[in-house]
């Protein structure tokens, strides 16, 4: 079992948490994932790390709570286990020789962007990061983000917070201004980095987005988490899950991770009847 | 006087109409009376040929010879005085190319039921007898095994005996490695593998899941802690693909995947979480024991059809013939001799066709068996909405990649010599780490030399 030590509410649906889990917490570098299951009847659920902090012996995690498995973790409270959490998992993001780096993140995509800004930063390059939100009500992260970046440019898509526009334009802008990256990274929703890497394809400049397909095990044993990178068929899991975004047939991932939504849905309704029932019950017995 | 009869007693099994719709197990076991009676058709040979086609050489007349007798306990002690998982054994073992190969009834009509007398014996034991720790005195020494498929649950519980300290590494949540996340419930019930786990931590082994040697900790990272020697009995887990168009369409899977979803994650029972296709019509491509596995379970989850799709003949199938008559018993449909050329797509990315092309015998291949040949212009659709992909795995490279001194083949298969030694000293390695996807008892025969060769290790170093 693997201890919730913390849990912080970051906006509405995103949640941040510290697990216990020290061999993880000793061994992560950033753009490495766990995956974790919460009980015996829950799915294997993959999260990037977002920080760890060796000596407490905690790995950090953000998440939306979007699934069945997500949800049910941010009902948990500091003091919970759950029953499964394993790593650290896949490659971490190669952050050597970079001098010049744009760091781009979008929505909760910024609790893992931020870790590879950070080692970036640490590791001495000049880091300029741009964070986009639909609106100023989910900002996260802002003065994490801010210490680890030599600028940081917040922008939402109604102006409600920020610069108002996309991400993608931010770093347009950032490039016509006679900025010279050698490494975009681009962390978030599937459409938000397949945009960006046509922003930086005609400059040529090297773009790392960080996928995060459905997966099983995390080993490269289920063949899951498949993506086609350079029309080769490669494993999110060991091969990644940082790839060339130039590469990226981000289309096919789209599709792949709509793969079970419907039964998602099916699966949280039946679980909404369950609690229901399981209330109707208590109520009875009660009254009773 | 031997009991002369030419066949094995029948094996009761549930009807294909019933069982093909529910996860039990298909084969419901010996009677004490059938086992009694079976055992009887042994002539007990004075130079035993059964044994030596049996890789963990049980005593395979004495414990028979008990069973005929009725002492029942006696021959569990007897097989379990050299394999310990009789009753996985007893299920999953191929006898027929093994033990029962060799046996002198199979001359003339059919062998001793020797995998089922082990099934008899090894149930009767769990059903009747509850399993007293044996006091075995500890010697300090500590080994780390990492797997808990056949290999390592053999190395940790022999060397257990020996009064080792072992600690037994699972990538997963849940001990038992390809038993529990590949081959099915109705072919192997997981309580059974939970029992042989749960008599290893009886003999003082530790079992800790959710921990990835190569990631969570390195093989030079486990001799650092204090572990003296390393079992890597990490398997084959790496799935094939073939390489065709179509193949990251929604609807494809590996056939791991879609074995660990049903068998691991329980995607079968309505209160799990774990999601899997509703499929119509499935075809699974490949012709081995795991795509007959991942036959059946596609129709337990309610498919209407599903297909075998293999590029050769019934006769060159790699799957026991006993699963394949399963499957056919079910109504699987075997469409042989016909090989994927592509996957095709409708709306929104889903499977609605496996394109293949007919294939006709040539001259035979390095394998022995007749090359398979195309048939130009043979193209010809079958309509599915799921395609699982069972052509084989690899052993995965985490564990290679992150041991310096290690060597492998060009398979990616670790190099071993016949002590189960690597090119590392301390490191010994076994099952389908080494010899590529295999079975479950050549695995546990390596699981059992390695824990020689590891106790003759410690024993010279410490000396």
């Amino acid at each position: 079992m693997f201890k919730i030590v913390s849990k912080k509410q970051l906006n509405e649906a995103v949640t941040l948490m510290d697990i216990e889990a020290p061999y993880i917490a000793s061994k992560a570098r950033a753009g490495q994932f766990i995956i974790f299951r919460i009980d015996e009847y829950g799915e294997r659920i993959p999260l990037t790390i977002a920080d760890t902090d060796p000596e407490r012996g905690t790995v950090t995690i953000i998440f939306q709570a979007v699934g069945t498995s997500t949800i049910a973790l941010s009902k948990m409270n500091e003091g919970d286990s759950i029953q499964d959490f394993v790593g650290p998992l896949g490659n971490a993001t190669e952050i050597e020789g970079y001098k010049n780096v744009c760091v781009v993140g979008g929505g909760v995509g910024c609790a893992i962007a931020y870790p590879s800004a950070k080692a970036l930063h640490n590791a001495g390059a000049h880091v300029d990061m741009i964070a986009g939100f639909r609106n100023k009500d989910i900002v996260i992260l802002e003065d994490e983000m801010r210490a680890v970046s030599d600028n940081l440019y917040v922008t939402t898509d109604d102006g409600s917070y920020g610069e108002k526009g996309f991400v993608t334009n931010k770093l347009q802008s950032l490039i016509d201004a006679g900025n010279k990256y050698d490494l975009v990274i681009a962390i978030g929703p599937i459409p938000m980095m397949k945009f960006l890497a046509e922003v930086t394809r005609p400059y040529g400049i090297k773009t790392l987005v960080s996928l995060n397909p459905i997966m099983i095990d995390g080993t490269g044993m289920c063949g899951g988490c498949r993506v086609t990178v350079g029309g080769k068929i490669r494993f999110a899991c060991v091969d990644g899950p940082d790839f060339d975004g130039h590469e990226v047939d981000f289309d096919e991932l789209m599709r792949r991770n709509s793969y079970y939504k419907a039964q998602e849905r099916e699966s949280a309704s039946h679980e909404c009847r369950m609690l229901a029932a399981g209330e109707a019950a208590k109520e009875a017995q009660k009254n009773g | 006087m031997a009991n002369l009869s030419l066949t094995k007693v029948p094996m009761p099994e549930q009807e294909p109409n019933v069982r093909n719709r529910n996860f039990d197990e298909v084969a419901l076991g010996y009677t004490e009376e059938m086992a009694k009676e079976e055992a009887t058709r042994c002539l007990n040979c004075k130079n035993r040929p059964c044994v030596s086609g049996c890789p963990v050489n049980v005593r395979i007349p004495d414990f028979i010879a008990q069973v005929a007798a009725g002492n029942f306990e006696e021959a569990y002690k007897i097989i379990t005085s050299t394999n310990c998982l009789p009753a996985v054994c007893g299920r999953v073992c191929t006898q027929e190319t093994q033990c029962e190969s060799k046996c002198v009834r199979g001359a003339k009509g059919e062998s001793v039921g020797i995998g089922r007398l082990e099934r008899f014996v090894a149930d009767y034991h769990m059903a009747h007898v509850s399993e007293p720790v044996p006091a075995i005195e500890k010697n300090g020494h500590r080994v780390a095994v990492i797997g808990s498929g056949p290999s390592g649950l053999t190395c940790a519980g022999d060397l257990a005996r020996l009064g080792y300290e072992v600690t037994i590494f699972e990538a997963f949540h849940k001990a038992g490695g390809v038993l529990v996340y590949g081959i099915p419930e109705f072919r192997l019930p997981k309580a059974i593998v939970q029992k042989e786990v749960d008599n290893l931590e009886a003999l003082g082994v530790e079992v800790r899941t959710n921990f990835v040697i190569g990631k969570t900790l390195t093989i030079d990272e486990l001799f650092e802690e204090g572990y003296e020697a390393v079992f890597i009995g990490s398997g084959a887990g790496l799935p094939s693909f073939m390489g065709i168009e179509g193949e990251s369409l929604i609807g494809v899977y590996s056939a791991n995947e879609y074995l660990t979803r049903v068998n691991l994650m329980k995607a079968y029972l309505d209160n799990y979480d774990t999601p899997i296709r509703k499929s119509q019509a499935v075809a699974v491509v490949g012709g081995g024991n795991v795509a007959m596995d991942a036959a059946r379970t596609a129709k337990r989850l309610g498919a209407e059809h599903v297909y075998i799709v293999y590029r050769r003949s019934e006769e060159e199938m790699p799957a026991r013939a006993e699963e394949v008559h399963h499957a056919k018993e079910e109504g699987i449909e075997f469409m042989c001799l016909n090989n994927p050329t592509r996957i095709l797509g409708g709306e929104n990315g889903e499977v609605r066709a496996i394109e293949v092309i007919s294939m006709e015998l040539g001259e035979p291949d390095a394998s022995g068996r007749r090359r398979p040949v195309a048939i130009p212009g043979s193209e010809h659709e079958i309509e599915v909405d799921t395609v699982v992909m069972s052509i084989g795995t690899s052993p995965n490279p985490l564990i290679r990649s992150t041991t310096e001194g290690l060597d492998a083949n060009s398979r990616g298969c670790l190099v071993a010599d016949e002590n189960m030694a690597t090119s590392r000293p301390g490191v010994y390695a076994g099952g389908d780490a080494v010899t590529g996807a295999a079975t479950v008892i050549l695995a546990m025969g390596a699981g059992k030399t390695a824990a020689v060769s590891i106790d003759k290790y410690i024993k010279e170093k410490n000396a």
